[in-house]
Order: structure tokens, then C-alpha cells, then sequence
């Protein structure tokens, strides 16, 4: 691969979050190199969500510190990820169901729109011309993620793996640098996750994105990543390449099911 | 360079000589469309003209020469259609090749045409090429029309297609001269094309179609249904497939007409909606495809818009066909049908994308005549076409005023059809093949010394002069008595039902016929459902006393269809049993491509046909099946026979 993986630009230092008495993360410390495809796994309930709600600003760690393009924070903002190229997946799907495919890859680009709202409710001037550079770099996407037959579909009528595709469509369509998918390939059949592998392999390459993934499927998490971060209850266990974190004892414990 | 310079004076018997002369003539009209990012993209006929010669020149320097065979691999795209007209330009001669096909399906037609260029679509089939190049030592440069994908590709004989219009750009800038001159250097008797057949039977062949033959064909088919520049043409249909050269490329080229690439496999249906093709072209699946798509959605409708429907529905049925056809009808049924128009059929066909059709074709298989009649009911004139790669799928048309459900028409312009002894329909006239390339025995074996094409299929010519097709001669039998037992032709009137799915039928040498039937379980399993009749399989439906019940039904219409057709009075069913398990592939019953496999299916159902035969009224069969995941079962059942009522002979 003519991909060249980087330097680090996100690290993140010794980041605790409690909810009350709650330990969700503790201690917690690794990076994420320019152009690499890094895994985050742990069995149910580790933290690896909340370990993505940190870097992207939704949750604010007691202790720690995020050091982001060299910019160094105590938390994220979700303003200043977003504008900083940050873009993210949800679990549960987080798209809106009654628009088409189209408005909502659209709405992936908002934060990118600087007409103000009166323009863009007539539809004139700036907000036309806006609107038609975005509709551009949105078909792209549509282009490179192959849903050209379903541009105008309600996504609410999709399937779920293509519903999943959409999502990953919108979060592209912020030309994001760093992407955050939490569980891309949860409850797809086979075929499904080896097309969603491949357009994540794609984008990685293609666009050079930088890609934080949670996934369960073993199997594609050590194919895909280049390093694999594992967590277990809030306590990061292992790191480094697959190979290194498949012989890890801890890992295999944790994942076997060992007494704590 | 200067386009077309002096082509007007020059006949128009080559296709670049047509490329050039429509670049003059209607030089700033749209040659060709392609959805591209959303947005249809037009070429005019002089830009393409201009990138065509570019192209051609790069092939030039490429080293592809007078004769070289180029292989065209992809779905239809404007410029793989250009990377035909490039190679002919050069007295060589375009391959294209199915798209769908696997690498190891792809290796012979490359060796067998000895291709040493290959321009294809894009990644993908860049790869199946790559997985083959060490079988194909000829093979020497790959061009590829989209480069997504391939920037890590270091290949030295990998070319992007831009490059090589670059390339072709510079080449004609220092030499203007040079494309003209080699098109001047064409003859219309050079071959334009090879087209591979199917294969059904051994190894695919390779058709050679000259300039002078497709045209033939397509000016033909142009004057008949007098097509203009003005028609529009969606471009979906594999570009290895006679009918889309035909439609596509000899036609576009002739008339001078537009034609349209879809964005995608899946986006066809969207597509024809947008674009609106005047001219339409589909094999009868995706006509019963679309049928279906409308009857579903109109089952979840509101009660006003079922009713409304329906009832139009109903109208179209009693005297559409007829409007269409210019036949006297009522004036109630003339206000009726106006008023539908404007409520339903309207409607209807712009949301199928069919308002703009003047004429829709299909061939390839039977069409049902109800999917037949539907469609001619809504005012769109679906014709029946007939014809091979052969014949450039030109032998015989249906006039508009004439048009019979069970002809496909009277002999096309130029086209001479003749009935042999042995019921083998021979066809003569200009654009029948040059040869099998390389295969100068089985040229000999299909064209007579009298210059008359062997199609291998049986038919006759009906007393207004219209061409019947009844089956493929090898299957023609004759039955004890001495009819000519057409196994297919009876199947087909089977499996227009929609509760048939298959039918095979044995009578070759016998005195009656029998026949083998499968259920459709959904068709079927939908009936029974809808009767509160419950069911623990396929087996179990098969053998229930209700479904026997409308299956025979199915087979009496047939047998008083049968009885009013002279030639096939004497074979209509006599006894019949519906199968305990669907023929399957898997279980090589059936082909890959879902046809029946006779003479397999008597040797294994035997005891079956022994007992339709005997005139026993059940018979018990035990057979083994194949799962999907390699699995062995057996399934068993006793198996109920029933006699069927026969018609007689109509006067």
C-alpha cells in the first residue's frame, strides 16, 4: 500500500471518567497515528464508547488530557472536533429516517454551509450556489459508496446494512480527517461487512482518513487495523499490532472469560 | 484536426464513416448521455468524433493495427461504445465481451480472438484481466476508462484511457491527415465486429459481422419503424449482446440518434424515468418484472385508487389493444379509454418511464399473452422481433397494424425466409454473417451453398405470411402418429400461468403427451394462503388435491388453446403430475441459465414416466437432493396422476 501512516495526532493521557461512582474509564492512554486504522475492542461494557464520546467531545473526562494536532486539552468540545475534521458513526443508527438518502448525506455538510437562513429559505444568491458545491461533493460520496440507486429513498425503507452505508456516507460527507465509527458491521451478515470493510479500507486509502473503529468481529479487526487498543472494565489491557494483542495472556483472559 | 472533410461525398458504409458524416451534419446534437455524479452528461456527436479520433490514434501508437482484434470489456459507458468506433477506425475489429463473466469464463473468447488490447470499464475488470494475462501471452497493453481504485497499480502495460486520448490528442495535432486517411482505407465488407454466442452447445463461437451487414440491418430497422435523430435510446443491455449493438451502436449510428447510459446496474428503473426513451428494448422478464412492481404497489393503494384501477384496467383490456391498432371501436369505450388516459395509463407509463415509447421491442424468449396484451392495452406499441447474432438479431418485424401475439412478424426488409423439409427456418439477405472466426467448418455446416443461414429453430409461416416459431429443431420430436411434437412450445403455454413455474413434457415417439409440472410456490403458496389451506412444504402443497385441481385447470386451457392451432392439434396433454421437488440447478435438472435438461430428467424420473404411461393413477418416488450447503436428503412422496380433458380438433 502506498498509504504512509504518519505521526501521532491525537494523544490521549492518562483520561478517567467517572459517572458518580461509576468508573467508566480509568487511567487510560494511547494514540492514534496520522492515516492509520486503529481498533479500540473490549468485551461488553469496557468503555470503548465512552472511550469515542472522549475524543469527540460528548463526554468530559475528570482526569487527563487530549492532545490533538499538537493542541493540547483537558477535553474535547464537540464543536471544535467537528470543526477540526472529526466526524463519527453511532451504534444505534443516528440518521433521519423520513428524509431521503440525498438530504441526508446534505446534512453531513452543514457545518460547512455559510449562507444564513433567510438566504437559504429562498433558495437565492449565495445559499444557490452553496447548495449546488455541496450537492457536488455529496454526490461524490454517493459515487464512491455506490448508493446511486437509492439517492432518493427514504432511508426509513432501507435495509439495515445499507442504512449503516448511509451513515458512513454522512459522516464522509464532512470530509472528515479522523473517523469515529462505533460498531460499522454490528448484526450484518457476511456480505454486508465485507462490502462495509472494503469501503472502509477505501476511504482510508482514498481519501487518507484516519479511522477509529469499535467492532466485536474479530476476524475483521485483524484484518483491517493496523493497531488494536484492547479495554476491560475502564483499564486498557493491551496494545499494539493484532498479532501482538491475539497473544496478549490478558487479552485472551479477558476474552475467555477468566475469573477477575 | 478537421472533422469530416470530405466525408459527405464518401458513402456512408463504414460506421467511422457515419461517425464523421453526423459530426458534420448534427455536429452540436447529443451523440451520446451518461449519468455521471448525479447529473446527466452530454457528448455531442463532434465531440465524440473528435475524443474517437484521439483515442484511435493512441491505440495506433499503442500498436494496435489494421485487423487487430480489441477487446471491450464493462458495462455500457459512452466511451467503451467510442473504443468500438476507435478500433474500427483503424480497420480493426472491437470484441466486447460480457462484462458479468468470471476471469476463467473470460479466457477463451481472449485467446480464441487473440486479443493483444483490452479496454475495459474499471478496477474490477482490470483484475479478472490480470488474474488471466499469464493464459493470454498476447495480451499486451490494458486500458481502463475509470481509474478509481487503481493509483497503486505500477503495471507497465496498465493505461489509464485519458492517457491514451492525450497521447492521441498530440499525435493528431502533428498529423491531421492520419485518422482520415485510415478510415478512407475501410471497406464495408471488413468485419465491424465479432460477437461471441452463448454456448449452449460446446464452445462459444466467434460471430464476424461486417459493416455492410449491420448496417443493412439497422437501416432496415430504422426505415421500418422510422426511426429519426430524434429518438432516444437507454443503453443498459450488455454491450457483447447483438441486440445492443444492433439498438445501440448500428442504429444510433445510421439514424443518428442519442443513446443514454445508465448510472448503474441498479438505477435502470430511475434512469428510464428521467430520460423517457422514445425507443425501448427488454427481454420479456423485465417487462413481467415491471408488471409485477405496479401490481404490488397497487395492492397497497387506497380502496379509491384499487377501484379506479381496476376498473380502467378493465377498459384497456376490452378495447386499448384495438385503439392502439387503429381497429373501429364504440364511442363509450373511446370516451372511457381517453378518460383513463388522463386518470391511469398517463400516469402509469410516466412513472414506468414509458410516455415517450413510439415503439418498445421484445425477443429472446416467449412473452406471456397477458404481459403482451397488458402493455398494448396502455397504449404502448410492444412489438416482437426475431432474429440472431447471426443475423445481426435481424430476420423478421411486426409491422404496427399487424401485430399477432403468437408471430413475430413478417421477413424484415431484404430479408428472405424460407421453411425447410424438416420444419428449420433458413434466412438470406445482407447481414448475415461473414464467418465463425477461425472456424471455417462450422461456417460451412450453418450457411448452405444456396447462401441460406441455418437458425436451428423450427417454425412456420402462417397463412398471412408471419413467421411462428415453435421450438428449436434438435427438440422437434413426432409423435407415434406422425405429428410434430414441439416440446417447448407446449411448455411455454404451461408456464404462462402464473402457478407454473416448469413444465416438461414427453410425447417424442408415444402416442399422447404427458407432462411433468412444477408449482411456483410463491404464486401458489399466495392462492392456498388466501383459501385459509394450510401447508407444511413444497411437497406437501404439490400434492394437494385443490392445487391438482387448478393445475389441471391450467393444462385444459392449454389443450383448447392447442386445439385450434392445426399443426400442434394432436399434442395436446393427455395425463399430467405435479413433481414432489422444484428442478433445480443444483441437482442438474436445470442449466444455469434455468432451461431443462430433457433427456437428464427422463433418465431420472423414468418410474415417473413409466407410470404416466402405464395409465396407473399414483406412483411412489424416492429421489435424492442437493442443499445449498452441500448436504444430501432424500425426499419421497406418492405422487398422484391425473387425466386431463383433450379438445377436438378444431375445423
Amino acid at each position: 500500500m502506498a498509504r504512509q501512516i504518519g505521526d501521532v495526532i491525537l494523544d490521549l493521557k492518562n483520561i478517567s471518567l467517572r459517572f458518580g461512582g461509576v468508573r467508566a474509564l480509568t487511567d487510560i492512554s494511547f494514540d492514534v497515528k496520522e492515516h492509520e486504522v486503529r481498533a479500540i475492542i473490549g468485551p461488553n461494557g469496557a468503555g470503548k464508547s465512552s472511550m469515542l464520546n472522549v475524543i469527540n467531545g460528548v463526554y468530559r473526562p475528570q482526569e487527563g488530557e487530549i492532545i490533538f494536532r499538537g493542541e493540547h486539552r483537558h477535553n474535547m468540545n464537540t464543536h471544535i472536533a467537528s470543526a477540526a475534521g472529526i466526524a463519527r458513526t453511532f451504534q444505534n443508527i443516528a440518521l433521519f429516517k423520513g428524509m431521503s438518502v440525498l438530504d441526508n448525506l446534505m446534512s453531513g455538510r452543514t457545518l460547512k454551509m455559510k449562507a444564513n437562513f433567510l438566504q437559504h429559505a429562498l433558495w437565492w444568491g449565495a445559499a444557490r450556489n452553496e447548495e449546488l458545491a455541496h450537492r457536488a461533493k455529496v454526490e461524490e460520496v454517493i459515487d464512491f459508496l455506490e448508493i446511486e440507486h437509492i439517492r432518493k429513498t427514504p432511508v426509513g425503507r432501507l435495509p439495515y446494512g445499507l442504512q449503516k452505508r448511509v451513515e458512513l456516507g454522512r459522516a464522509l460527507a464532512a470530509e472528515p480527517s479522523m473517523l469515529l465509527l462505533d460498531e460499522p458491521m454490528a448484526g450484518m451478515n457476511v456480505e454486508e461487512k465485507q462490502d462495509m470493510c472494503r469501503f472502509i479500507l477505501d476511504v482510508n486509502d482514498h481519501f487518507g482518513t484516519t479511522i477509529v473503529l469499535i467492532e466485536h468481529d474479530m476476524g475483521v479487526v485483524m484484518d483491517i487495523s493496523d493497531r488494536v487498543v484492547v479495554l476491560d472494565y475502564g483499564k486498557k489491557i493491551g496494545d499494539g499490532t493484532p498479532d501482538e494483542v491475539k497473544n496478549n495472556p490478558e487479552v485472551i483472559s479477558a476474552y475467555l472469560g477468566t475469573q477477575h | 484536426m478537421t472533422l469530416g472533410s470530405g466525408a459527405v461525398s464518401a458513402p456512408l458504409d463504414t460506421f467511422p464513416r457515419l461517425l464523421m458524416h453526423h459530426a458534420q451534419v448534427r455536429g452540436a446534437r447529443p451523440a451520446v448521455r451518461e449519468k455521471d455524479l448525479g447529473i446527466w452528461q452530454s457528448r455531442t456527436w463532434a465531440q465524440v468524433a473528435r475524443e474517437t479520433s484521439a483515442f484511435a490514434s493512441g491505440l495506433a501508437q499503442l500498436g494496435f493495427k489494421r485487423g487487430d482484434r480489441l477487446a471491450i470489456i464493462g458495462d455500457n459507458r459512452p466511451r467503451l461504445y467510442g473504443a468500438m468506433l476507435a478500433a474500427q477506425m483503424l480497420g480493426g475489429i472491437p470484441v466486447p465481451l460480457y462484462q458479468d463473466a468470471v476471469a476463467a469464463e473470460m479466457i477463451f473468447a481472449l485467446q480464441d480472438s487473440g486479443i493483444g488490447i483490452a479496454v475495459v470499464e474499471d478496477q474490477e475488470q482490470v483484475d479478472k484481466l490480470l488474474e488471466v494475462k499469464e493464459q493470454c501471452p498476447l495480451l499486451q497493453h490494458i486500458v481502463y476508462d475509470d481509474p478509481r481504485g487503481l493509483s497503486h497499480y505500477t503495471q507497465p502495460f496498465l493505461h489509464g484511457l485519458d492517457e491514451v486520448i492525450a497521447a492521441g490528442t498530440i499525435h493528431n495535432q502533428n498529423q491531421p491527415d492520419f485518422i482520415q486517411q485510415e478510415i478512407a482505407l475501410g471497406r464495408p465488407d471488413d468485419t465491424s465486429v465479432i460477437l461471441y454466442t452463448s454456448g449452449t452447445t460446446g464452445k462459444p463461437k466467434g460471430v464476424c459481422q461486417t459493416h455492410h451487414a449491420f448496417i443493412s440491418a439497422a437501416r432496415g430497422g430504422c426505415g421500418f419503424d422510422g426511426m429519426t435523430e430524434a429518438e432516444e435510446v437507454l443503453s443498459y443491455l450488455p454491450m457483447a449482446w447483438v441486440g445492443d449493438h444492433l439498438f445501440s451502436f448500428a442504429q444510433a449510428l445510421v439514424a443518428g440518434f442519442t443513446i443514454n447510459c445508465p448510472e448503474s446496474g441498479d438505477t435502470v428503473m430511475t434512469d428510464m424515468r428521467e430520460i423517457g426513451p422514445t425507443c425501448y428494448f427488454a427481454p420479456p422478464r423485465v417487462y413481467e418484472n415491471l408488471l409485477t412492481q405496479v401490481m404490488v404497489r397497487m395492492e397497497d393503494a387506497g380502496a379509491i385508487m384499487r377501484g379506479l384501477f381496476g376498473y380502467f384496467m378493465g377498459v384497456a383490456k376490452r378495447c386499448g389493444a384495438e385503439i392502439l391498432d387503429g381497429k373501429p371501436v364504440g364511442l363509450k369505450d373511446r370516451l372511457l379509454y381517453a378518460l383513463g388516459e388522463i386518470l391511469i395509463y398517463g400516469p402509469l407509463k410516466n412513472v414506468l418511464g414509458m410516455s415517450r415509447i413510439r415503439v418498445a421491442y421484445t425477443a429472446g424468449a416467449a412473452i406471456g399473452p397477458d404481459l403482451f396484451r397488458f402493455y398494448r392495452s396502455m397504449g404502448i406499441n410492444l412489438k416482437q422481433f426475431y432474429g440472431q447474432t447471426e443475423t445481426c438479431a435481424y430476420v423478421c418485424l411486426q409491422a404496427d397494424s399487424r401485430i399477432k401475439l403468437d408471430s413475430v412478424g413478417q421477413p424484415a426488409p431484404q430479408v428472405e425466409v424460407k421453411i425447410a423439409d424438416n420444419g428449420e427456418i433458413l434466412v438470406r439477405g445482407p447481414m448475415l454473417l461473414k464467418e465463425y472466426y477461425l472456424r471455417p467448418e462450422a461456417t460451412a455446416e450453418s450457411v448452405d451453398g444456396e447462401g441460406f443461414f441455418h437458425t436451428g429453430d423450427a417454425g412456420f409461416l402462417d397463412h398471412d405470411g408471419d413467421l411462428r416459431i415453435i421450438d428449436r429443431v434438435k427438440d422437434v420430436g413426432k409423435m407415434a402418429g406422425g405429428a410434430v411434437f414441439a416440446p417447448n412450445y407446449i411448455e411455454n403455454k404451461l408456464k404462462f400461468f402464473p402457478h407454473v413455474k416448469e413444465a416438461v413434457c414427453f410425447g417424442h415417439g408415444r402416442d399422447s403427451v404427458c407432462a411433468f409440472i412444477n408449482i411456483d410456490m410463491s404464486s401458489v403458496g399466495n392462492w392456498a394462503e388466501r383459501r385459509n389451506l394450510s401447508y407444511a412444504g413444497y411437497t406437501d402443497l404439490a400434492g394437494k388435491a385443490e392445487v391438482y385441481a387448478l393445475i389441471q385447470e391450467c393444462v385444459e386451457q392449454v389443450n383448447a388453446d392447442l386445439a385450434r392451432e392445426p399443426l400442434v392439434a394432436d399434442t395436446q396433454v393427455h395425463r399430467f403430475l405435479v413433481l414432489h421437488k422444484e428442478l433445480d440447478p443444483d441437482d442438474d435438472e436445470l442449466t444455469r441459465t434455468r432451461k431443462v435438461r430433457r433427456g437428464f430428467i427422463a433418465e431420472k424420473y423414468a418410474v415417473l414416466i413409466e407410470a404416466l404411461y402405464a395409465g396407473r393413477s399414483t406412483q411412489h418416488i424416492e429421489t435424492e437432493v442437493k442443499f445449498e450447503d452441500g448436504r444430501r436428503g432424500m425426499v419421497a412422496a406418492d405422487l398422484v396422476i391425473r387425466d386431463v380433458k383433450v379438445f377436438p380438433r378444431a375445423a
